[in-house]
């Protein structure tokens, strides 16, 4: 099913949480909300699932706007960033309860209900711990029951608030790459909430970026991170140097003292070289050097005294042999210029 | 990120060890305390128990029961349970409401309500008694309209529950205000989002979490229920066999000299305190055995 989100605005008393954001998420997508903490990302789940009501705009499900409807009438699957499981039930009724609480009419039979949640546990493969507490569950199983729990309804969208936000980072991995291959076999039209790039890059169809209770860009992962249309995106995407400089069409000087445009760079986006050429390049001191890790990462500082983050592969660096507080050369490959002014 | 968070854990582990060791006293200040502790207690907590059941049984068994079979002593005996059993079931009802509001919600006005909450307790008893009079009395605001209406609140039983309501009404509402407050409302909006109405999820969610809390206060408010004087010896105007609650009339029958009789009575009182203490001490274990399991499970 999918959502349209037209033009809403929140306020929680002075604080615009929600600043006129409008967003479309196509059935069937998995959407990443992604933003610093107090962007409003969490604000927007919370007002499509229905948990807190914008003071202006319209929610549409396919069509139908549902604006005033309570999150109880919504149909939406929540899972919540602390799982919210019912302390006092076990995993087995954690997942049980939405189909319990139907009123009579389109309640399930007990051995309908039954046959559900095995087939859910089996799902989220816990069939083993459908008597346990939640108390008694790992971080990851926690998320995994939240999640099914929130499936047992089958819900038309489903929402995820920092869904492996407190999760150690190897689970994290592992259950974020699970739930992308979840949604490639269910389908369903998934919205999460993320503060982590790297997280929203990998998993989601689609990225919309925030920041103060905006929507900065909406794209493919692919699109937001190379393509960024504004200095904050470029920022939050990925690590960036930082020029001051002029950009003529497709080329770029770098001027320590230009005013009016800022040159973005990403670290892998430069080169060291032992020899100047005849572009736009500057000299720097080798400052540190971090080789554990896909990626080599050397901090320089530039002739202008401004530390220069670089990456760059393991073979090139062993080509190079690179050594402390050498001097080199380094040429950017490709920048991309914003007005200063809108730096944030 | 894991490593750090494990050499700060060990950091704070140790300082929190060596900080105990620091504070530590030597043997002799340990036992001088302890021994301070438990001959106070002794002197004003445990020797006044034994004298209360030494003193109703020293004419033996049948004058004990004698003293608890008058039909003045049953009578206010029912009273009591009469009282209690009105006052701590609305209590119940307002504490969890209260502590809902207040855990729940932001409005205008919720730190009055806090502290209107607590006016029973730090008002005295006899000033809660005098409130009451002053309202309903034959010389009170109310006094004349319910005289026309042949409505008797004071010096009846009526009076009583009122009282007995008053001064324990905070029990509940501040054993779950903390309670509530530290739980956040996640998993009732779960709830919510899984379908379930409003009163599936009070039934379902809310009120078993908070169980063990509003069995404490229920406990709490009960025993005071039944063993407060103060306020309600004002209203009750001390009719033998109508109006006399167990403490009013353990204090009449001391005051005629029937001292069997009056520690048979307050024998009963004592070992209701007995009993709310090792109710009171088991759900405390309950309650703790749970979360420790949790918290337990989390580390």
């Amino acid at each position: 099913m999918s959502i349209q989100i037209k033009n809403v605005s929140k306020k929680f008393g002075q604080f615009a949480a929600l600043d006129d954001v409008s967003l479309e998420i196509p059935s069937g997508e998995l959407v990443a909300l992604l933003g610093p903490s107090g962007s409003g990302k969490t604000t927007l789940l919370r007002v499509i699932a229905g948990l807190e009501f914008p003071e202006s705009g319209s929610i549409l499900f396919e069509d139908e706007d549902i604006t005033g409807r309570t999150a109880r009438d919504r149909r939406v699957g929540f899972v919540f960033q602390h799982y919210a499981l019912f302390r006092h039930m076990t995993v087995f009724e954690n997942i049980a309860f939405g189909l319990r609480v139907r009123p009579r009419s389109s309640r399930p039979s007990k051995s309908e209900i039954r046959d559900k949640v095995h087939q859910l546990l089996k799902l989220i493969q816990l069939q083993t711990l459908a008597n346990r507490y939640p108390s008694q569950l790992s971080g990851g199983q926690r998320q995994r029951v939240a999640l099914a729990r929130a499936l047992a309804v089958e819900p038309k969208v489903l929402l995820l608030d920092e869904p492996f936000g407190s999760l150690d980072a190897k689970v994290r991995l592992e259950l974020r790459r699970w739930l992308r291959q979840l949604h490639d076999e269910v389908h369903i039209t998934s919205v999460f909430v993320t503060h982590d790039q790297d997280e929203a890059l990998e998993v989601a169809d689609r990225i919309a970026v925030m920041n103060n209770g905006r929507i900065e860009q909406v794209g493919a992962p692919d699109e937001v991170y190379h393509r960024p249309t504004s200095p904050f995106v470029y920022n939050f995407l990925g690590n960036v140097n930082l020029f001051h400089g002029r950009s003529d069409n497709d080329k770029f000087s770098i001027h320590e003292n230009a005013t009016g445009e800022v040159l973005y760079a990403r670290p892998h986006l430069l080169e060291i070289r032992r020899q100047a050429n005849s572009g736009t390049h500057f000299r720097a001191t080798i400052k540190h050097i971090n080789s554990a890790g896909p990626l080599v990462k050397i901090e320089a500082i530039a002739e202008w005294g401004a530390p220069v983050h670089v990456e760059m592969s393991q073979d090139k660096f062993r080509d190079l042999a690179l050594v402390r507080n050498e001097s080199v050369f380094v040429i950017p490959k490709e920048m991309t210029a914003f007005q200063s002014k809108a730096v944030s | 990120m894991a490593g750090t968070v494990t050499l700060a854990a060990r950091g704070a582990f140790s300082a929190r060890s060596t900080a105990t060791h620091a504070t530590t006293e030597s043997a002799s200040v340990r036992w001088i305390l302890t021994g301070i502790a438990l001959l106070f207690l002794g002197v004003f907590i445990f020797m006044p128990l034994v004298v209360v059941f030494a003193e109703a049984l020293r004419k033996g068994l049948a004058a004990y029961w004698d003293g608890l079979a008058q039909p003045d002593a049953r009578s206010a005996i029912e009273l009591t349970l009469i009282a209690a059993g009105i006052a701590v079931p609305l209590n119940v009802v307002f504490g969890i409401a209260a502590a809902w509001a207040i855990g729940k919600f932001e409005f205008w006005g919720k730190s009055l309500l806090i502290t209107l909450i607590d006016l029973p307790f730090s008002v005295s008893p006899v000033v809660s008694g005098l409130i009451y009079v002053l309202l309903f009395g034959l010389q009170g605001v109310l006094g004349p309209w319910l005289a026309e209406h042949d409505l008797q609140i004071i010096f009846a039983v009526p009076g009583i529950v009122l009282a007995t309501i008053f001064v324990t009404f905070p029990f509940v509402a501040r054993e779950l205000i903390p309670l509530i407050q530290a739980q956040g409302q996640e998993e009732e909006e779960a709830a919510l989002s899984l379908g379930a109405s409003g009163w599936q999820t009070f039934w379902r969610v809310s009120l078993p979490n908070i169980k063990w809390g509003l069995i404490y206060g229920v406990i709490l408010c009960n025993a005071r229920a039944m063993g407060e004087f103060g306020a309600v010896s004002v209203v009750s105007g001390h009719i033998r066999g109508r109006t006399n609650t167990m403490p009013l009339h353990v204090e009449i029958l001391y005051n005629e000299y029937q001292f069997a009789a009056a520690f048979a009575v307050a024998s009963l009182l004592a070992l209701l305190a007995l009993a709310t203490l090792v109710v009171k001490r088991m759900v405390e274990w309950r309650a703790q055995h749970q979360s420790a399991s949790s918290l337990g499970e989390l580390a």
